[in-house]
Formats: structure tokens, sequence, C-alpha cells
């Protein structure tokens, strides 16, 4: 069953969201896609960027209440998250914490579900120490290595790991 | 001029070597990396984003490799060397198009380039030619590292790399190959492979081509996902599963095509060929048509008198701004025409007499 969009009553509702309102109230609203980019809603079709303006659109769609999420600000540089959601790109890397609560979501959509950097750290932050990043790695590759039938990588894997956790 | 001497030579990834190179055209690898401190280019005044181009154009020069690098101010030449660099792949057209101070650093193999100021701050990219992932990953982390020993790169311990779009975080990398898959096209096989892509969340473009629109026999396949895998997983995927698989799956339609069809196949080759010796005027789209057909030809062993680094070598001589750039003239697309098919006819002549 298509709903049909509360502001113009024509079109299938493609856009459904749960606001708050400044009541505090929850209110349910249903929208197609040009009356929730006339409304600012949902970013307008971009040429570059269109997996950033899809995710967007989804994040925007089920995720968090709009308002609350458009009022955030960067400290540092200024950028709001509603002109974020307008050009795909952050405006500096304070960014990533200033907008967390809306991004996290947004990053595991487009990351398979990951939210957390286990690949190459710069030598000034590399601790002599095998970190977990490390053992999280040798054990990922272990695996791959097992399931590939790459059994010479795999021993060498595990002699690895075991002189690590030793 | 360093891009006029450029122009006249087919690209090093162009050189059909390499593992695979029969359906491997080329690997690339791409590394974007930001310098901390400074805001990403979005929120970049003009005099900011001068400093980074400064700051990284010294770096860069100064210590990237212990090849010579040359830095080219992308704003300072004009826009037919512009798009030759975009033909060679050594720069983006995003990177052509940026606001304020934009450059390219560019190895002296020429087959590494730094592009300062495109959509990061930094984006380091090796290309090769045929299955080389391995090779380049080496010495893109080499690039990479020597440059992090001398600049902050924005790093959180939480998401890594920190890029202008999330898209590309963690990581920040982007592993790709162009793959020459005419046989699957030819059995109409294609279509499986890009679903079979885009479930393992790899991007399908089309290449050599006009826009982005998978046409034509010549597909890029790269990764999208950036976090939560190392580099070497992501390499790894394409090495052991992505690439042999589509190769084994071109095999077997040319075997198919051999078997099944050899006079077509044949006739489809030596049709290619007879046009390419002979036409007065030849538009790039048909360009590429044919010159994929004697690039299968050439690889199932059906036509000997032509290699594969002669035809892989007019792929990039028949592009628009190489053609006028070795013309030493502007051209209209009616005159480019007719200079692509005197460029091949005389390319064909000096190899074939038959």
């Amino acid at each position: 069953m298509n709903l049909a969009c509360q502001s113009c009553k024509k079109q299938p509702a493609t856009v459904h969201m749960t606001d708050i309102t400044p009541e505090g109230e929850k209110q349910e609203r249903h929208l197609c896609d040009a009356c929730a980019q006339r409304e600012g809603i949902m970013p307008k079709a971009q040429q570059q960027h269109v997996p950033i303006a899809e995710l967007l659109t989804g994040l925007v769609a089920d995720k968090a209440s709009v308002k609350q999420i458009a009022d955030m600000a960067c400290p540092h540089c200024g950028m709001t998250f509603i002109e974020f959601r307008n050009n795909g790109q952050l405006g500096c890397p304070s960014d990533y914490d200033a907008f967390e609560r809306a991004l996290v979501p947004l990053i595991e959509r487009a990351h398979e579900g990951a939210s957390h950097h286990i690949g190459k750290v710069p030598r000034r932050l590399d601790t002599p120490r095998p970190t977990e990043n490390d053992l999280i790695r040798l054990k990922r590759r272990l695996d791959k290595a097992i399931e590939n039938e790459r059994y010479e990588e795999a021993a060498m894997l595990r002699d690895k790991l075991k002189a690590i956790q030793a | 001029m360093m891009i006029d001497e450029l122009a006249k030579q087919p690209g090093e990834w162009l050189n059909g070597q390499g593992p695979m190179s029969d359906i491997v055209i080329s690997s690339r690898i791409r590394l974007a990396r930001n310098v901390a401190g400074f805001p990403f280019l979005p929120k970049a005044t003009t005099e900011q984003r001068k400093e980074i181009a400064d700051l990284l154009h010294a770096r860069i020069d100064a210590h990237a490799t212990n090849q010579q690098w040359q830095y080219v101010d992308i704003a300072a030449i004009d826009e037919l060397d512009q798009r030759v660099l975009i033909e060679r792949h050594l720069i983006s057209r995003q990177l052509a198009d940026a606001p304020g101070a934009h450059g390219v650093s560019i190895s002296g193999s020429g087959a590494a380039s730094v592009m300062v100021n495109e959509e990061d701050h930094l984006r380091i990219q090796v290309l090769r030619s045929g299955m080389q992932l391995d090779e380049i990953w080496d010495e893109i982390n080499d690039i990479d590292d020597r440059l992090e020993d001398k600049i902050d790169f924005a790093f959180h311990p939480r998401y890594g790399y920190l890029t202008a779009c999330p898209t590309n975080v963690g990581t920040g990398i982007r592993v790709s190959v162009m793959l020459h898959l005419p046989g699957l096209k030819l059995t109409g096989e294609i279509e499986r492979v890009f679903r079979a892509a885009k479930d393992m969340r790899l991007a399908v473009r089309g290449m050599f081509g006009e826009g982005t629109e998978a046409s034509g026999d010549f597909f890029q396949i790269s990764n999208q996902v950036t976090l939560g895998r190392t580099e070497e997983e992501i390499i790894d995927d394409f090495k052991h599963l992505v690439v042999p698989k589509i190769v084994d799956y071109e095999n077997r339609a040319r075997q198919a095509l051999v078997q099944e069809k050899p006079l077509a196949l044949d006739d489809r080759i030596w049709r290619s060929y007879g046009i390419l010796c002979n036409a007065r005027t030849i538009s790039s789209e048909e360009t590429m048509l044919h010159l994929s057909h004697l690039r299968l030809g050439i690889n199932l062993g059906r036509i000997k008198l032509l290699d594969l680094p002669t035809v892989n070598e007019l792929f990039l001589l028949t592009q628009p701004a190489h053609l006028q750039k070795v013309h030493g003239a502007r051209l209209n697309g009616e005159q480019r025409s007719s200079a692509r098919a005197d460029c091949i006819r005389r390319r064909l002549s000096q190899v074939g007499n038959n």
C-alpha cells in the first residue's frame, strides 16, 4: 500500500520520518521526493557525490530528528550539518567529532557497518607495542588465508599471533 | 615543456606488460590525505589553499621518493594541457576545475602523481600496467610514509585518516583495476558480472568513453568501503577474489567464442582492422570499438601482425587532447575525426604490411 504525500497529496510518499515538535511530541510525516526537497529535508539530486546524497537521504528519513541534527555546528570551522548535507563534504577534521551522533550511522552505512579504522597508522603515532588493532588485523588475515587455502601464509600468521599473545 | 613531451609517448600503464595484461589493462591505488591544522577545502580560504599548496609542493619535491618529481601548477597551464593530463589519468577532471591554488606533482617515471587540493589536500596515486597491485601498494605506501615523516596528516584514533567526504574515511584508499571484457560483452554475460560486483560493494564505471556510463568494452572496478578493513584486506579482495574470477569468466567467454563462432569472431576482428587501416574520418567511440576488437584478436592469436603495446598506445594517442597536442593545433570535432583516422592509419601502416 502506497501512502500519498501529505504535502501535495498527489505523488506517492517516499520519504518517511519521525519529527519531534518543539513541545516534544512525536510527529510522523510522509512526503514525496519533490516536496521533501522543497522543504529542505532531502538534498537535491547532485552530480557529484551521488552515493553520499543517497546515504544522507536515508539518514534523514529514518534516523534522528531533522531539526536537532540540522542545528549542529562545528565550533572550529563553523560548518553546519545542513551545509554538509547539501554539499556532501565536511569543513574540517573536527567535524567528525562535532557531528559524531549524526555521522556515525552514515559512516556505518557507507562502510558495511564499520565505524573503526583498523588499517595503517601514521608512524609517528605507532606504538612499539602491538595494539588491539594489530591483533584484530592478524586474526582476520589468518582467517582469510585459511579460507583461501593459502596455508604457508596461514602458518606464518599463526606463529606471529602466538608470539604477540605470549 | 614537459607536457609536450608527455603527449608524444604512450603512458607507462599502457605498455601492455605485467601479469594478466591481456585482460587487466592497468591497476591503480589512490590514497586520500589531509594536512592536520587546516580546514578541509570547502572551508579553506584562498590564502589557506595557497599555503597548503606551497607546503605540499615543497615537501613532495624534497621527500616523496628518490626520483625527480615535477610540480605542475594547473592554473598556469592551458586547457589543452590540462586535458592531456586527464587523458593520461595523471589528474582528475575535478582537479582541473578546482578553485584557488591547485596542482600536481608527477614522478619521473610518470607512474605516480600527487594531486594537491583536489577534493582532499592530497591525493596520491600510483598507476601501472597489468595486475600489479602488490608493487603499487609497496610504492604508494613508501611515498605516504616519506611524506608522513614531514607532514602531520589529519588522523583520528577511531576513524583513521580523515577525509572531506566520509565515504573515503579510514584508509582513504581507492583500489581500481581497468579491465578489457569484450568476451563477456559479446556473450551478453557482462550484466551478471556487474551485479556480482555491486553485491560486493564495488563500483563499476566505463572507461575511455565519454562520461562514466559503462559503455564499450572497458570497465573500471573499484572498492567503495574504506573503513573497518585494512589496506591489505581491500587489496587482497582484488588479488584473490575479484580479478581472478572476472578474468576466468572472460577467458571462458573468449574460449566459447573461439570454439562456437570462430568465423564470426574472425570476421569481426578483421573488419575492425580493415576499417582502422582505411577510414578517412572516425569518431572516438568507433575507434574504441575497433581497437577493442583488435586487442581481442591479438590476445587470442587470431591476428599476429600487431602487438598489444601498439594498440594500447592508440587508445591514448587518439583521445581528443592528445590528437591536438601531437597535431600542434586546435581542432574542431570534424577535424579531430579526420586527424584521428590519419593517426591510426599511419601507426598501423608502420607495423602491418599485408
